[in-house]
């Protein structure tokens, strides 16, 4: 399992999964399929922009007093009778998981889909030390059997398909019954395999989509079930979050259960999200530890145009809105965060430091549609454009650097950005050959060198909604 | 390794970080118009059914049928503690069921084992959405403990009509004194489901297969 450091430049990755047809075709039709619901769920909502809005305020705040949150969760966690524990890096979360499941003489244990815990490798080290932990998500089951890595946040095996899956589920899962390739049935081996696991695994760990400070209470969102098997049937749950997760007060859920489902699968509610506040007696797991995860976050926390960043609900909106991921797909990212997010976390997530990931904020045609989709408002633009001039300021001045200064100005308000994006757009017909801009001209060129972009659109999604709603936010 | 000292470095770098920050201005909550009540009624039921579960709207006196009607070939059903008097006419050994069926009660609590041996389970809820079609679980009395909505493979839900309410703010809001006095909650939006192969839909892949949604009108 990959973490967060990419093997190779972006342009050295993107060259070679853009070759692939059936990545290609696959990651075509789900963001393409996403897309077109998710804008029927979000316009369903009267209020999504001021909803956006009091989503991103609400994080905003958390993030702005997180010592006196985290110690505010800390003891209502502990108040339940649950255990908390802090990892400033990934090597400490991982040995806080282990050490937990020696204590308990355990060597196997099931897991709830989590990207905090691909992030600290949990499933290597955990092999490390004779532990086996299962995937119980049908797709990071699917990614766990063929050794692979996830492609997507929400999808993680889209860029696989079912007679490869059937072949997978004959090898590994040895069912005496040769299956088809429906998905139902692969789907039902899936079932028949795991339901074992669940009913007699002693241990399971999970991440956290949220956790309240004022209650104590950890959230898990979820559509399959195998979600709530972990969290319900064993008897030591751990659950690993970054530090970022914490809400003020439990009335602060209800915005991000309006805001994750509508953007993240496009439907109104996700099938199953449970809550827990540290351990109910009777009812569910009798021990539960709580590890926050810090691995960078304060890094980021502490720049002041890419603290944003840590407001990410992990939605995936901006993957599928973003024509880079489109083609390129999520291993061209190298790290367990892919799409527009990924190219402006993992690379702060490593300090600015690593020279692979540093190439990840040239991921991007600066279209600005993953800002539009983004449903706490991160102005992923914004911060790709500051961390390109980051990477640029260890070089030196350079045209790239003169370009992105212009950039950054015009983009650091939404009216100078809309002129900007209306100026492009009536000046690129020369540029567009078959649809796609191969080459931008003079400064810009050097953007164009390793990949090509979209043509802007003839309307921008914020030009398209204000005419929809008068008055809309924009 | 020291986890103090691990959250005294943490603590220190977000204070460092956070040092000057200014806590935003949060805009209030924003609302949609105020339904009827019958149009409130009338989304839930909207949105259960394009869930594809099963759902009827029934008085009262017809909770009975509908309980045996949703229950369809379950022969094993699994009845939590406290299960609403009002709409359970008879005494809880459950003499309304029909002679075919077996009564699992969870007292004393039944193994894994015992529960995945089981076909149904017929529960309350703490409150319901209708404008997602959410069902709100805080496994209170008539609900059992978690497990028990799980493993079972038919979840029958009967919801008085005055538990449902127009929006998730709203029963969010309806949940706080349970969520302070340290109750789980399972929030429910149509049955499990996968779209992890080739997103074609697939239901029931670890939870129940199918819910079944009885209304009692009040
Ligand atoms: S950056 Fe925004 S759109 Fe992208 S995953 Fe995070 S919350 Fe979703």
């Amino acid at each position: 399992m990959s973490g967060l450091h990419p093997e190779q430049s972006f342009p050295q990755a993107a060259k070679a999964e853009v070759n692939n047809p059936q990545l290609r075709a696959n990651l075509r039709k789900v963001t393409t399929t996403i897309r077109e619901k998710r804008l029927k769920a979000v316009g369903e909502l009267p209020h999504w922009e001021e909803l956006r809005v009091l989503g991103a305020a609400t994080k905003d705040e958390a993030l702005a007093n997180l010592s006196d949150r985290l110690l505010e969760l800390e003891s209502s966690v502990r108040a339940r009778g649950g255990h908390v524990h802090w990892a400033r890096d990934a090597a400490e979360a991982r040995e806080l998981v282990a050490q937990i499941a020696r204590g308990h003489g355990v060597t196997e244990l099931i897991k709830v889909k989590s990207i905090t815990s691909d992030e600290i490798e949990l499933n290597a080290a955990l092999d490390a030390h004779g532990i086996h932990a299962i995937e119980t998500d049908l797709a990071e089951l699917i990614v766990q059997l063929s050794r692979d890595t996830p492609s997507h946040i929400l999808v993680p095996a889209i860029h696989r398909n079912r007679a490869e899956i059937q072949a997978l589920f004959n090898r590994e899962l040895g069912d005496p019954e040769h299956l088809s390739d429906e998905p139902a049935v692969l789907a039902g081996a899936a079932r028949r395999y795991l339901r074992q696991k669940f009913l007699t695994t002693r241990m399971a760990v999970s991440g956290a989509n949220f956790a309240v400070a004022d209650t104590g209470t950890v959230c898990v969102v979820e559509s399959e079930g195998n979600g709530r098997m972990c969290l319900t049937l064993p008897e030591v749950l751990v659950s690993v979050m970054g530090i970022e997760k914490v809400l003020a007060t439990w009335e602060d859920v209800s915005v991000f259960m309006e805001l994750l489902p509508r953007s993240s699968t496009a439907e109104r509610m996700n099938p199953y999200t449970s809550f827990w506040s540290g351990v109910t007696p009777g009812d569910g797991p009798q021990e539960f530890h709580l590890i926050l995860l810090d691995n960078g976050r304060t890094d980021v926390l502490a720049d002041e145009v890419g603290r944003q960043t840590l407001r990410c609900i992990r939605c995936s909106a901006c993957l599928n809105v973003c024509p880079v991921y489109e083609r390129a797909g999520g291993h061209a990212y190298g790290s367990v965060y892919p799409g527009p997010i990924g190219a402006v976390l993992t690379p702060q997530l490593l300090h600015m430091q690593d020279k692979n990931a540093n190439t990840l904020p040239g991921a991007s045609s600066l279209c600005g549609a993953c800002f539009d989709a983004c449903p706490v408002r991160i102005d992923i633009p914004q911060v790709l454009i500051y961390l390109r001039g980051e990477v640029n300021a260890g070089k030196g001045t350079t045209l790239e650097s003169v370009a992105m200064g212009a950039m950054r100005y015009a983009m650091s308000e939404g009216w100078r950005f809309e002129g900007a994006v209306k100026l492009a757009r009536t000046g690129q017909g020369p540029l567009v050959h078959d649809g796609q801009i191969t080459a931008l001209p003079g400064l810009l060129g050097g953007w164009t060198q390793s990949r090509d972009l979209n043509p802007f659109p003839p309307q921008s999604f914020r030009e398209w909604w204000k005419k929809r709603e008068p008055g809309g936010e924009s | 390794m020291s986890n103090a000292e691990a959250r005294l470095e943490i603590l220190t770098r977000i204070n460092r970080a956070t040092q000057g920050a200014q806590t935003p201005q949060r805009p209030a909550y924003p609302r949609a118009a105020t339904q009827s009540r019958e149009d409130v009624l009338l989304t839930f039921e909207d949105r259960i059914l394009d869930y594809r579960a099963g759902f009827v709207r029934v008085p009262a006196s017809g909770v009975r049928g509908a309980v045996r009607a949703a229950l369809g070939d379950a022969r094993r059903v699994v009845v939590p503690d406290g299960l609403d008097a009002a709409w359970l006419p008879d005494s809880l050994d459950a003499a309304w069921l029909p002679d075919s069926l077996d009564v699992l009660r969870d007292e004393p609590t039944l193994t894994h084992a015992e529960l995945d041996g089981a076909d149904a389970v017929v529960t309350g809820c703490a409150v319901a959405v209708a404008r997602t079609g959410t069902i709100i679980l805080d496994h209170g009395p008539g609900q059992g403990r978690r497990a028990l909505t799980l493993v079972p493979d038919t979840h029958v839900c009967v919801i008085h009509a005055h538990q449902i309410v127009p929006d998730v703010l709203d029963g969010v809001q309806a949940l706080a004194p349970a969520v302070r006095a340290g109750q789980p909650l399972t929030w429910l939006s149509g049955g499990s489901a996968t779209s992890d192969i080739e997103l074609v839909r697939v239901e029931g892949v670890h939870g129940p297969r199918h819910l079944r949604v009885i209304v009692i009108s009040d």
